[in-house]
């Protein structure tokens, strides 16, 4: 009962580490101003929603509201929620494909989302365009993925070849584009892109991020104790009365929405879904009703605090991507070395 | 409670039956142990009991209702099976692995209750298990663990429990180990289906003995009247000698 309390315990983890990310910048903001800025925001909201006048909040200059409220807020918020988007599909994508090295990224998600942000970029440079373009290419690689996994019998080990099929074909297309692409403008906004990061992230990009976030993580978090079944052998979840094939494209379609939402406004940012739920295993267990709570706080805090890093650690920005991925190797490294000795080698 | 097969058929590609015309029920309180050569059809029948597998031609059912006509859920609260190998990937500990019984009683959204939780503490104490139940299952001997997956199935509250190959790859006091305490299941009124390789442990532990070969029912009887060399010559396709008086054993004949 002690681990299922530290489990959900982690859920609280992001908001010092977002706190301290909206003090922290090239703008350091005092801890006083950023909670009165953030209790005003509040007050002013549910004013609204009552209809009351609320009077402008005195003592913190005008840009530094704007600075928390428009700038930081949204990027700490879509830090959080790309991480645990992450974090949770990769949890729930290593128990369906029975597979502790599989992250939210195996069905094409990637590819396909990177694939339209590209093909945005090439033909209608918007922010919003790019963002829907990448969703959609995300969830079409995945919908291909399941589509001809579903034509081959909708096995575990058929859907991991189609994603491979499919991640590959995908990334080709991506390189003909690449290869018409401005190499002065567009390529490298593409290649950009493409490491990763949250320095575009505006407060209208939070709303369908926070959308498919609101509705995957509830998800999960309500069938979190069922997502175990899954990871027993089919027959043996068949004769536990579990409908397998229709409980593992739900759960599929689910993680999808989690982490096309989280690439398409996040870009790709490795590592974290592969890392933290093995961090979340080692501290509270594989049993899933505990392992998505702390997986989802645990990416939320990881991600923000590696964001926070990203803006601040040099005068430019370093891509988010780069970040996860010089940090992920090393630590995986050490999360994997665990793994063999619990489990005496590799079988 | 009945469980039965009524000239069930199977054929995993058509037109090359692996099955055919099987029909056999077992009721409360009794261990039916299933023998044959490899691929003699008896774990395809086993997976038709359990409604793995729907039967080509013929039918499953419990008591008065064909299994087909069942939900998966009410199915599983009726039949518990207990697959050879249990092998998650990951360290479940040994409660666990046995709450998972309580599929069929969890609703989708939602978790394993206070009941729940307690009838995975009784199975596990049922089988004398309660100082495994925080271990992670790959510290558990072979044996343990597939008393743990008994356990499973007796938290799956059925009335029925299939087990294949219980008394595989388990050295002999495991064997009886499993074995035994399964026995002394039948007592609570719980019906079992074993398959084997093992016609001794049929001759120890069943009440009754299905003999399988080439997808055909050869045999079924008391084990007494099933285990004997002439039968076991025509399954096998070697001669067997009955040897002691006393308990009863079987070995293959040297020539």
């Amino acid at each position: 009962m002690n681990r299922s309390r530290l489990a959900w315990g982690f859920l609280l983890l992001p908001f010092p580490v977002a706190f301290a990310a909206l003090m922290i910048g090239r703008y350091p903001i005092p801890p006083g101003e950023v909670w009165a800025v953030l209790v005003h925001a509040l007050r002013d909201g549910v004013g609204r929603l009552l209809g009351l006048e609320v009077p402008p909040l005195e003592g913190v200059a005008p840009v530094v509201q704007s600075l928390i409220l428009r700038i930081r807020l949204p990027r700490v918020g879509a830090a959080a929620l790309v991480g645990a988007n992450l974090a949770v599909a990769g949890a729930v994508y290593q128990g369906v494909f029975r597979n502790p090295l599989v992250e939210g990224r195996l069905l094409g998600v990637s590819s396909g989302a990177g694939l339209g942000a590209a093909l945005a970029l090439l033909l209608a440079p918007r922010p919003e365009v790019v963002q829907t373009l990448a969703f959609l290419g995300g969830l079409g690689g995945v919908g291909l993925t399941a589509l001809l996994g579903w034509a081959f019998g909708a096995g575990v080990l058929v859907l991991v070849i189609a994603g491979v099929l499919v991640d590959s074909f995908l990334s080709a297309v991506l390189g003909i584009v690449k290869y018409v692409a401005d190499p002065m403008g567009t390529l490298p906004a593409i290649t950009y892109w493409l490491l990763g990061g949250l320095s575009a992230v505006r407060v209208r990009d939070l709303l369908p991020l926070g959308l498919a976030s609101a509705v995957g993580l509830s998800f999960f978090l309500l069938v979190r104790w069922r997502v175990n079944l899954l990871t027993l052998a089919d027959p043996e979840a068949e004769a536990l009365g579990v409908s397998v094939r229709a409980m593992r494209y739900l759960v599929v379609a689910m993680g999808t929405l989690l982490v096309a939402s989280a690439v398409s406004v996040g870009g790709i940012v490795s590592w974290v879904g592969l890392l933290v739920p093995h961090a979340a295993r080692a501290i509270v267990g594989p049993d899933y009703s505990r392992l998505l709570p702390a997986a989802a706080g645990l990416g939320a805090a990881l991600v923000l605090a590696l964001d926070t890093l990203a803006r601040t650690l040099l005068t430019a920005e370093i891509p988010l991507g780069v970040l996860t991925g010089l940090l992920g190797a090393p630590l995986f490294l050490l999360l994997f070395l665990r793994f063999l000795r619990e489990r005496g080698g590799w079988r | 409670m009945r469980l039965w097969a009524k000239a069930v058929g199977y054929a995993y590609v058509p037109g090359k039956p692996v099955l055919r015309g099987i029909s056999l029920e077992v009721g409360s309180g009794e261990a039916l142990f299933l023998l044959g050569p490899n691929g003699s059809g008896k774990t395809t029948f086993l997976d038709c009991l359990g409604g793995l597998r729907r039967p080509v031609e013929g039918e499953v059912g419990l008591d008065g209702r064909p299994l087909s006509a069942l939900s998966p859920r009410a199915r599983a609260r009726a039949i518990a099976y207990v697959p050879q190998f249990h092998e998650p990937p990951f360290n479940f500990t040994a409660w666990e692995v046995v709450l998972m019984g309580r599929a069929p009683y969890v609703r989708l959204l939602s978790q394993p209750g206070a009941r729940d939780r307690q009838a995975a503490d009784r199975a596990l104490q049922t089988l004398g298990l309660s100082a495994l139940r925080g271990r992670p299952y790959y510290t558990l001997s072979g044996g343990e663990r597939r008393l743990v997956v008994v356990a499973r199935g007796l938290a799956q509250g059925a009335s029925f429990l299939l087990l294949d190959e219980p008394d595989a790859h388990l050295d002999p006091a495991n064997q009886h180990r499993v074995l035994r305490a399964v026995g002394e299941l039948l007592g609570t009124g719980l019906g079992v289906v074993v398959t084997s390789h093992s016609p001794n442990n049929a001759l120890l532990y069943g009440s009754r003995v299905a003999l399988f070969a080439q997808g055909r029912l050869l045999a079924v009887g008391s084990p007494g009247e099933v285990v004997t060399p002439p039968l076991l010559e025509q399954a096998y396709g070697i001669p067997f000698v009955l040897v002691g008086d006393g308990p009863r054993a079987v070995l293959p004949a040297l020539t």
